[in-house]
């Protein structure tokens, strides 16, 4: 049992080091407030990524299976209720389902969806859709150290643009070097100030773009709290039951086994 | 139940008398929970229950997330992030469904290597053996379909290529293909059927799980010696084993227990960890992912499906002598497929009178090996088909050939077996000592 318990502990030592050894690909960890089992969504951080996402990322990028008025749960941004009834009529009206006429959009909508020429891709998964971390030697291992690292991709896209362009067919790319192919069609989206924040934060490129990486984990994620309080809750239940078990096996096979 | 003997269900009162006569229902509980078990069992025999747990918890949460799920192209994804956003612990439900199927496997794996290394499968339990084999292929299928459900990228991609084999077999491959789709191309056609068939098979499997139940009741279980149960009367079967219940029933539920919390510690906390971030994206027929990769639980097979490439001088042979009837693709089709068919028949391919790999020290160096191939071509199932992962896979597909058809038949013929304990209350008395009376 000993020696069991010391490879145990020195593989994960090992392994451990060889994670912080393998550090390819751009994409650097970051120790957000929602990560482990413990963690939880910063309130502050998401209002001030949902502020980044409604004055910048909107123009192009829906939400489409986001529900406005989740806006207001418990475990989101907490918004109030009334304020995100009237963020909802300011959007982009919606074409009823029932009676196929346009109306205002509602707080039981979704958040509005972006198509068409230039406009990106749906954001309401991206933090799960992508994966910041592979290694090592493409096992992906190192996400149960690191997490998969959705938010860390977006961070790191958002700071990874090297100011470098080019024309092809018509469009314009900017060379990024966390984008799969190097150049991405989104122009830097962010810039000192861009947003004004209510809390007074200073808005640099770093802080907005680790605010809406938050903020996009929320909208991909938005149980995320109540998720870890039931694994807590399981495993702490388990655990109890676990251990009862072990005694009770423990006793009932005592009578049949010797001792050496 | 023949077999080993042991005290029968009685039915004392009236009622029990009135009910035996006319269904012996207590009497098959009885039987069944009070089954003589071989008391040296080790901690790898935990695994069957584990697997009775995950058929329960797939059934149950499956038939919940059906309430809530809609198969249509144009709806599935959706309500799939319905389920993760606005059903009551839908999120608890659907990953601990997901990862479920993960459990499965690994349980399923663990079982499969435990039957290989002890000799299960050998006489008298080849029906058990087979009907275990039957029950994983439903389980591969199941869960190929099952992870089409959710219609991202991964779920589209996965159907098209693996559907595609099908397409593969020479001459009626292309029928079969559309017959499996329901058309041309997956759509909304391919996902009710997989739909369908997602809820049918597992009901199928907990029938032959019965089956397979049945037989190894029948023959009674092997254990760790491969030594069998004394038949020659009650006392000397009562002196190698114990009832199911209590003793293996306790001692299966603490396994099962700190394994179903490890297992929500992943659903809690690292729910995504086995999964493809594609697939957070919905299915998209117009745009391929860059890696096409299965689950982990068909990356060894995956691997050795694609391990047999135009250039494998075998390849070419068998092309040449079928005048080109079996091509590079259908080659590898035959042998991911051959790869799980050869496994099915080590009951016969094993030549060995030893039954537990314990007795046996040559064998123990090639199941080992065998083992370490299964992590290999796991690993390298889920790499690029360039540089030297093609190589890799050749091997451990070679490998895992040379094993059943090989190294199982000779190995029998020439192995000296080591000393093995007479009975197994000896081999028990050996690890605890004589119990005092």
């Amino acid at each position: 049992m000993k020696k069991l318990l010391i490879s145990a502990l020195s593989a994960l030592v090992l392994s451990t080091g060889a994670v912080a050894a393998s550090e390819a690909g751009g994409v650097k960890d970051f120790a957000f407030s929602f990560e482990g089992p413990f963690g939880r969504f910063d309130q502050q951080q998401l209002r001030r990524g949902f502020q980044v996402y409604r004055e910048v990322c909107s123009a192009c990028h829906g939400l489409k299976f986001v529900p406005i008025r989740s806006l207001a749960d418990e475990g989101g941004p907490q918004m109030d209720p009334q304020w995100v009834r009237d963020y909802a009529a300011e959007l982009d009206p919606i074409v009823d389902a029932d009676t196929q006429e346009e109306r205002p959009r509602k707080d039981t909508d979704f958040f509005p969806t972006r198509t068409g020429d230039g406009m990106g891709p749906d954001l309401s998964l991206m933090a799960k859709a992508r994966a910041g971390f592979h290694g090592p030697y493409g096992t992906g291992i190192n996400q149960l150290f690191n997490g998969i690292g959705g938010p860390e991709y977006i961070h790191a896209l958002l700071n990874g643009f090297t100011g470098a362009d080019k024309e092809e067919a018509g469009n314009t790319f900017y060379e990024n070097h966390i984008f799969s192919t190097g150049w991405i069609k989104m122009p830097p989206p962010l810039s000192d100030d861009i947003v004004t924040y209510e809390d007074g934060t200073p808005a640099t490129v770093e802080q907005m773009s680790e605010d809406v990486a938050t903020f996009l984990m929320w909208t991909a994620e938005p149980k995320m709290m109540a998720r870890k309080d039931m694994g807590f809750t399981a495993v702490l239940m388990l655990g109890l039951l676990t251990v009862l078990l072990y005694l009770t096996n423990k006793r009932i096979w005592a009578p049949h086994k010797g001792k050496h | 139940m023949a077999g080993i003997p042991h005290d029968h269900y009685e039915p004392k009162t009236g009622v029990e008398k009135w009910l035996h006569e006319r269904l012996p229902v207590v009497a098959l509980i009885y039987d069944t929970i009070m089954i003589p078990t071989p008391k040296n069992l080790n901690w790898w025999w935990i695994w069957g229950i584990v697997l009775a747990f995950c058929l329960a918890l797939q059934i149950g949460t499956g038939v919940v997330l059906v309430m809530h799920y809609t198969p249509h192209v144009s709806l599935a994804f959706a309500s799939v992030e319905h389920i993760m956003r606005d059903v009551n612990g839908g999120y608890a439900i659907r990953y601990a469904h997901a990862n479920g199927a993960s459990l499965f496997f690994f349980a399923v794996y663990i079982h499969i290597f435990r039957g290989l290394y002890y000799g299960s499968y050998k006489a008298p339990r080849e029906v058990t053996w087979i009907v275990g084999m039957i029950i994983y292929l439903l389980m591969m299928g199941t869960a190929f379909m099952g992870y089409v459900l959710p219609w991202g990228q991964m779920s589209f991609w996965g159907a098209t290529v693996i559907t595609g084999l099908f397409g593969a077999i020479p001459g009626i491959g292309p029928s079969i293909q559309a017959w499996l789709l329901g058309g041309p191309a997956v759509d909304n056609a391919t996902l009710n059927r997989f739909f369908s068939l997602h809820y049918l098979l597992p009901f199928v499997i907990a029938g032959l799980v019965i089956v397979h139940i049945w037989a190894f009741h029948t023959t009674g279980n092997n254990n760790p010696t491969g030594v069998e149960v004394r038949r020659t009367s009650k006392e000397d079967a009562k002196k190698d084993t114990l009832p199911f219940w209590p003793y293996f029933v306790i001692k299966d539920l603490f396994a099962l227990a700190l394994i179903v919390t490890i297992f929500f510690a992943v659903v809690g906390f690292m729910p995504n960890y086995l999964g493809h971030p594609d697939n957070y994206i919905e299915a998209n027929p117009l745009a391929t992912p860059a890696h096409i990769v299965p689950e982990w639980y068909f990356l060894p097979f995956y691997a050795i499906l694609r391990a047999f490439t135009a250039d494998v001088w075998a390849v070419q042979f068998v092309h040449w002598i079928t005048f080109g009837i079996v091509d590079a693709k259908f080659f590898g089709v035959l042998a991911m497929f051959g790869a799980i068919i050869a496994m099915a028949l080590a009951p016969w391919l094993d030549t060995s009178r030893i039954r537990s790999g314990q007795f046996r020290p040559v064998f123990k160096w090639w199941f080992w090996l065998l083992a370490i191939d299964f992590v290999v071509l796991m690993w390298v199932g889920a790499m690029p088909t360039d540089g030297i992962y093609p190589y890799i896979s050749l091997i451990g597909a070679t490998y895992w050939f040379a094993y059943f058809f090989v190294i199982l038949p000779l190995l029998g013929l020439v192995e000296k077996p080591a000393p093995m304990p007479a009975t197994i209350e000896e081999d028990f008395n050996n690890h605890y000592g004589t119990p005092a009376e």
